[in-house]
């Protein structure tokens, strides 16, 4: 590998770029293969830089075959993310659990009595209303967004902006009753029924989850399922 | 506080063991004058126990931070990847016990792995 295209892909991580090494496993030529562009001398093969966007999107390394020999594609896509809404008491064990498990988390609320660091340590807080924090955030296909205050005036704009976005999970607490009033609301606001079906409420697994602590691992153990698109049991 | 401390390790360790860690690390060593090789898991069949994409990255003097197995293959990686140093030419390496001598640098878990090495120019 060119010290350079070592370089370069050290600062892609940095700056959470999503990118593709791809290496040609008989030579050891190279391309960084980005979104939008690629650079390198495998840049010009158009085999390559296609598998390559569609390994970026499956997030899985693997080999393709290619009229110049084997290739590897090595995907190093920025972290996940986990946009929470309420720095409320399940917060707490969730945004810790989620960086465990690889996310990067965001907790919005506007009550800055709620987002304090002493309470969320380590995590980015955000203390400003849903609908003027969220849409900066650029959520994305590798991001979960989970809603979590009860109150519909600090949820329903996070909910907003979730439902038009790509974000691959939104999720949010309520009893079913809460979330019956919730999606009269949405209507209200002009989401059809198809985008309100990406919700998943109530939120979290069938666990039996009573300390907010269960509640993280029932939500935490849904996401984990959809993110690998697998049946998961929705709690009852 | 024991709690947090506990959870604080365990954010370390996820962070040690994530492949651009190596990566920096590798860039380091490359900086300070060593000369460096890195080794890729490029395929895997059966239970390997690390996923394609993992990487070693080794330097002249048979250091190395990361992994590309369970800890049973990195030293014959090791040695391959000195060689790779001295040539400048990369390699693809497979281990497996499909080899019935693969046992003495083999994987125990019955996996199979393509590892690729290279030289950090």
């Amino acid at each position: 590998m060119k010290a350079a295209t070592l370089t370069q892909l050290l600062k892609d991580r940095k700056a959470k770029t999503p990118v593709v090494l791809a290496t040609n496993l008989a030579t050891g030529a190279q391309a960084l293969v980005y979104r939008n562009r690629a650079d390198g001398p495998l840049a010009e093969n158009a085999t390559v830089v296609e598998a390559a966007r569609e390994a970026m999107r499956d997030d899985r390394s693997t080999t393709v075959q290619t009229t110049e020999g084997e290739v590897f594609l090595q995907v190093f896509n920025p972290p996940l993310r986990m946009v929470i809404v309420g720095a409320v008491h399940i917060a707490q064990p969730l945004s810790r659990m989620a960086a465990v498990a690889g996310y990067d988390v965001t907790v919005v609320d506007p009550r800055g009595s709620f987002a304090t660091d002493d309470r969320f340590p380590g995590v980015t807080l955000i203390a400003e209303w849903p609908d003027e924090a969220m849409p900066g955030l650029d959520l994305d296909r590798r991001t979960a967004v989970v809603t979590l205050t009860h109150d519909p005036k600090i949820d329903d704009p996070g909910l907003h902006v979730a439902l038009k976005s790509d974000a691959f999970y939104i999720g949010a607490l309520g009893s079913r009753r809460t979330h019956a009033g919730r999606i009269e609301r949405l209507r209200e606001a002009g989401f059809n029924d198809a985008e309100i079906g990406r919700i998943h409420g109530p939120v979290g697994l069938s666990l039996g989850a009573v300390s907010p602590a269960e509640i993280a691992v029932s939500i935490l153990g849904q996401i984990t399922g959809v993110l690998h698109e697998k049946e998961t049991k929705a709690a009852a | 506080m024991a709690g947090s401390n506990v959870t604080q390790n365990v954010l370390d360790l996820n962070r040690a063991s994530k492949d651009d860690e190596v990566l920096a690390e590798a860039a380091k060593w490359r900086e300070s004058g060593r000369k460096v090789a890195l080794a890729t898991v490029v395929k895997t069949w059966g239970s390997s126990p690390r996923p394609a994409g993992s990487q070693l990255a080794v330097d002249e003097n048979g250091a190395f931070v990361g992994s590309v197995s369970g800890g049973c293959i990195e030293g014959a990686v090791v040695t391959e990847a000195l060689e790779v140093m001295k040539t400048g030419a990369p390699k693809t390496l497979e281990y497996g016990i499909t080899n019935e001598l693969a046992w003495e640098v083999g994987l125990a878990c019955g996996g199979q792995v393509r590892v690729f090495v290279e030289a950090l120019d």
